[in-house]
């Protein structure tokens, strides 16, 4: 009945024999959890490279839009604009010849239709929110690092995993093709509220563009759906003789959380997303109610509502927003841990507010919803949850600085972008308590602020988050090291420009500028802050190339880079007692067992400044009271 | 100091039954003792966990129906006669799925084949008859479009139907299997797709407590 | 090398507190407040107030952390890693200060959703919102709205709204020009918003009024204007092309004027013509 026999033998590695697998079976259509990460990783960043771009188009728009071009006859000084400088007018006209349908072209040249900015805008969200910021840090790092980081020679379900891959990857290809069809890509912005997706003469974006964006997004929640699977049967079922839960690092945590997160709200999704594509092809009224009249015709829908979508889809909304932020803060931790050779402070503590965030995370989702009228007495609960989410994440602040208290810091690059972590995630938490304000947010919803807020929170602690835990993790993955040099440089660049580029929308979202906008200065009350946007234009366009310095890293240190060892970082962790790169089956004789957790760091009576999870030693956790 | 609750208190359990490559996606390579809490069967874990999800999906659409309700415009339509047919022979299918579990856990073979075929063909009776319904809907002019509780009904009808073709996808590996005589007489090997058939089943008698009784 | 980066490190996040702190008041970002909605204010200044000192607290701590702590030849890190007392301590201290936040969050939004508190004298407009205008609607001497019925609607004659002609309450109902909207210093105006075709939002940045129009509701939210003056109307929800451009504007008159232009057209035009001065 059982294979018991054969698993008590011991599956050392030669258990696993077989002959030489073909390319095709080893790298494209692999069931090994690190290729397949590495697949993920890799198509997220071509992703990146995408949404950034568009991010690029945004930011000029904004800051030079076709206003700008008009001679300033305006008395005021304040009102005056200013036109963009020649490079970025050479620039612009470069992008309009090439991108023809997007532009149009004037006796001033290129300028870009509002169409194509509500595409660039809709496309942007899309794809970093869920091709990039979902699946770098989830499938690409939770893929890599689970079996090794819980003990197991892969996960639960390969061949599952495998297909989710393959799942996914479609999912990217009609999200890209849709910008290949007639009227463009979606442009109802990545929050697809009807009736501007639901009918199809709202905006060209809403014909075939948006249908492609519900089967893209259809593929993608399967396919996350298959992780999330794989996630939690691993994380509970595979686990070395040791390892119980509270032994675990923060990222298997987080990636344990985020699992549970995507199985539970995604469905909702998937269920609005279906209603819309009903709505769109087959004259159901779930999103449409009775009486509107587009292009000179009234609608024949009736009784739908459009606050519907906004509950289902925010539904999902809220937790997506955590899927993307809590591996990184479960990176963090490891990271910190490694780098300032101490442990982490407060590691239950830590883990409860992960889960208490998990927990609210489902119960707040209507604080994107405070002015669309809903009832406002349902306000005030999504309030509270939102402002009492607040405390397990300072809780988190706080734990990692006095982490750092009396700590011997080694400032590799993973350390750096770590420590970019933290200082996002304390400028962008906070400026969720002004939000999370139903009042105060009427000023404020729909401006730069939200946009600073998430991205500086949302995007920016899981965008340093992936390039820490590349940093920290590239040796394991790919047996070599990357290059200290090239990514401190990387880091400068992106931790200086990535404040210049989103702290100052806090200031104009204050003044009122509202987001999604082709061309602000319509409105009088906003020219005075084309300045800020210039300003924070110039910062998104050294962002943006300063990637370039991450990519040739990571391109050419995973070929030529200095070989690593197996614990180059000596980290105490588990996965740090596989060979660098890890083979088939992670380790080459037995699992190793797990004697505590992965924090001794500096223990006072260790021979070294770090004490394996897998050493026995009556030390450190192991000591009588130590209990870890 | 807090004392973890670990270790010397947790009992590990023995190298778990390995489970069989049962159902699609049957993984073989098992990793070193399980030593979580919940140890024994990752493929049974994970499809629990994943019927959880599924039944996300439908708390999604009951929200969406709840909501919609309450609109001005709600005009309730009857269950097609057929409908209730259906739901007799999903419900039979069940029945024969037990009795081919209950025969092989007997520790024989016999009828086993039998009553599985007829577990499959039953299930497909139930989507021809789906369909069926919704042709005599249509034929009676109730589209898709015509009201809320009209497009409610394709709409969650539908998805079940969906599910319930991915089940049969899956019914035939298990067909596959027992012909072969894969699983081993007195052994339970059809749990896992019996968990999800009934689970179908299940879910069917709630969605038409939605949309009738609610 | 860790020293240096160690002492970077430090120095950006120093940079970062100076720099942005300073940016927060030297400049005035908030639009000036016309309303009664002062109370907002209050609530931004607080806000700026207590996350701006515990922003500048755990930055400086992170700096001087990082700087100080820079690993050196010999030195050797603390194993100490709980404190029950610590943790409760600043989870209590976190919690106090936003339960605080919340129930003044809660309070204010409360009064300024509770109808009750809409006073008797207040003007009613109704709001319409479309593709890519304004449009407004006053009830007129007789103080009701005639009674709209989508069924009545019919674009190609300009009835958009399904207003029923026979309703004897039409008669003196006022429609402005697409994007003109008066209202009067002093008293509180009420706003009934609508929506003809996608989501719009109705944005008054120097009034903190912003409320989204949805198709299929009439949402309302009032305010009181406090100085007279010409403004912008924005559009803050995502509502196609024209989303950008979708500019109304708000002539805020003294009470008299206000009269005078709801009673006579002379009177509405010379209200609402082109003014030379700037709007605010």
């Amino acid at each position: 009945m059982t294979h018991v026999a054969e698993a008590q033998a011991g599956h050392a590695h030669d258990a696993h024999n077989h002959a030489p697998q073909a390319f095709i079976w080893k790298y494209v259509f692999s069931k090994d959890h690190k290729v397949i990460g590495v697949q993920y990783y890799v198509t997220a960043m071509l992703m990146a490279v995408v949404a950034g771009l568009l991010a690029m188009l945004i930011r000029v728009q904004i800051a030079w839009p076709p206003a700008t071009q008009e001679p300033q006859t305006q008395q005021v000084e304040s009102l005056r604009l200013s036109p963009p400088p020649a490079p970025i007018r050479a620039a612009t006209d470069a992008a309009g010849s090439v991108l023809s349908k997007g532009y149009g072209k004037t006796a001033k040249g290129y300028e870009m239709k509002p169409e194509f900015y509500a595409m660039l805008f809709t496309m942007h969200g899309t794809i970093m929110v869920f091709f990039v910021l979902s699946t770098a840090p989830v499938s690409g790092f939770g893929n890599m690092l689970i079996p090794l980081q819980v003990g197991a020679r892969d996960m639960a379900f390969p061949f599952l995993n495998g297909l989710s891959f393959w799942t996914f990857l479609p999912g990217c290809v009609v999200i890209l093709l849709s910008f290949f069809v007639e009227a463009g890509a979606a442009a109802a912005g990545w929050t697809s509220y009807p009736p501007l997706s639901a009918l199809k003469s709202a905006v060209p974006g809403s014909q075939m563009g948006q249908t492609l964006w519900i089967i893209a997004m259809v593929f993608f929640i399967a396919s996350f759906t298959m992780g999330g699977l794989n996630f939690v049967t691993t994380i509970l079922n595979l686990r070395t003789k040791g390892l119980s839960l509270f032994r675990m690092s923060t990222t298997m945590w987080a990636m344990f959380l985020v699992a549970i997160l995507g199985l539970l709200a995604f469905p909702a999704l998937i269920a609005g997303s279906l209603l819309l594509l009903f709505d769109r092809h087959f004259g159901t009224s779930f999103y449409l109610p009775a009486g509107i009249i587009l292009s000179g015709k009234v609608m024949p829908n009736a009784g739908g509502s459009p606050l519907l979508w906004q509950h289902l889809f925010w539904f999902l909304g809220h937790p997506e927003v955590y899927i993307l932020m809590l591996p990184a803060l479960g990176f963090t931790s490891d990271i910190i841990a490694a780098f300032s050779r101490k442990a982490i402070f407060g590691y239950k503590a830590m883990i409860g507010a992960m889960i208490a965030i998990s927990g609210l995370s489902f119960v707040v989702w209507g604080h994107h919803m405070f002015v669309s009228g809903m009832s406002p007495y349902l306000g005030m609960a999504f309030a509270v949850g939102t402002i009492l989410i607040a405390v397990p994440s300072a809780v988190k602040v706080f734990n990692w600085l006095a982490t750092l208290w009396q700590s011997r810091i080694q400032f590799h690059t993973a350390m750096l972008w770590a420590l970019g972590v933290v200082s996002l995630f304390i400028s962008g938490g906070l400026s969720g308590v002004w939000l999370g304000q139903s009042a105060v947010d009427i000023h404020l919803h729909d401006t730069m602020f939200v946009v600073a807020h998430f991205h500086l929170i949302m995007a920016g602690a899981a965008l340093f988050g992936v390039f820490g835990a590349t940093a920290f993790w590239f040796p394991k993955m790919f047996g070599r090291t990357m290059n200290e040099t090239l990514g401190k440089w990387h880091f400068w660049f992106t931790f200086i420009t990535y404040y210049g580029t989103f702290f100052p929308m806090h200031y104009v979202g204050i003044s009122g500028q509202m987001r999604r906008v082709y061309n602000p200065y319509e409105y009088d009350f906003l020219k005075p802050v084309q300045d800020i946007n210039v300003f924070i234009t110039y910062c998104a366009l050294i962002l943006g190339l300063s990637q370039v310095i991450f990519f040739i890293n990571f391109f050419w240190s995973a070929f030529k880079g200095r070989k690593a060892e197996g614990n180059p970082w000596n980290a105490a962790g588990l996965e740090w007692t596989t060979p660098s790169p890890p083979g088939h089956g992670n380790w080459p004789g037995e699992i190793p067992e797990v004697h505590r957790w992965p924090y001794d760091y500096s223990v006072p009576d260790a021979p070294q400044d770090f004490v394996l999870q897998t050493d026995p030693s009556p030390i450190g956790a192991l000591k009588p009271g130590g209990g870890h | 100091m807090t004392v973890s609750v670990v270790s010397a208190a947790e009992t590990r359990p023995p190298a778990a039954s390995r489970f069989e490559a049962l159902g699609p996606g049957g993984s073989s390579s098992p990793s070193g003792p399980a030593s979580g809490p919940i140890g024994s069967d990752p493929a049974r874990f994970g499809l629990w966990v994943l019927l959880g999800s599924i039944a996300m999906l439908f708390i999604g659409f009951t929200s969406a129906l709840v909501f919609r309700r309450a609109a001005a415009d709600w005009v309730p339509m009857s269950a097609p006669p057929l409908v209730w047919v259906n739901t007799a022979v999903l419900a039979l299918s069940s029945v024969a799925l037990e009795t081919a579990r209950r025969r092989l856990r007997g520790v024989r073979y016999e009828g086993v084949q039998s009553w599985i075929s007829v577990t499959g063909l039953l299930g497909a009776l139930f989507v021809a008859g789906q369909v069926q319904a919704w042709r005599q809907l249509v034929a009676q002019g109730v589209f898709l479009s015509s009201d809320p509780h009209s497009a409610f009904f394709y709409v969650l009808t539908g998805v079940h139907v969906v599910h319930v073709l991915a089940a049969l996808v899956w019914f035939t590996t298990v067909f596959v299997r027992v012909r072969r005589r894969a699983y081993a007489p007195g052994g339970d090997g059809l749990a896992l797709f019996a968990t999800f058939w009934h689970f179908l089943g299940g879910l069917w008698a709630y969605l038409l407590f939605v949309l009738f009784v609610l | 090398m860790s020293k240096l980066q160690g002492l970077l490190f430090a120095l950006a996040t120093v940079v970062l507190v100076a720099v942005s702190t300073y940016y927060f008041v030297a400049r005035d970002w908030l639009p000036e407040l016309h309303s009664d909605r002062g109370a907002i204010d209050v609530a931004m200044w607080w806000s700026l107030l207590v996350t701006g000192i515990v922003f500048i607290a755990t930055n400086l701590l992170l700096a001087y952390f990082t700087w100080r702590y820079s690993d050196t030849p010999g030195a050797k890190a603390a194993y100490w890693h709980d404190s029950p007392k610590l943790e409760i301590s600043w989870t209590a201290v976190t919690a106090a200060i936003l339960l605080v936040f919340l129930f003044n969050a809660l309070n204010l939004w409360g009064s300024l959703v509770d109808p009750k508190t809409i006073p008797a004298d207040a003007v009613t407009i109704e709001v319409t919102a479309q593709q890519f205008a304004w449009n407004f609607r006053y009830p007129g001497q007789d103080g009701q709205f005639g009674k709209t019925d989508v069924k009545l609607a019919d674009p190609e004659m300009g009835n958009f709204l399904g207003t029923d002609t026979k309703d004897p309450a039409t008669a003196d109902d006022i429609v402005t020009p697409q994007g003109v909207l008066l209202v009067p210093e002093g008293r509180t105006v009420v706003l009934k918003i609508r929506s003809l075709d996608v989501i719009h939002s109705f944005f008054l940045p120097n009034f903190r009024v912003k409320q989204d129009a949805m198709p299929g509701l009439t949402i309302q939210t009032w305010f009181k204007p406090t100085k007279a003056g010409k403004y912008e109307i924005a559009c803050a929800e995502h509502c196609g092309l024209g989303h950008y451009r979708m500019k109304g504007t708000m002539f805020v008159l003294a009470a008299d004027a206000f009269q005078a232009a709801m009673a006579s057209q002379e009177a509405f035009d010379a209200a609402s013509g082109p003014l030379t001065q700037p709007t605010q």
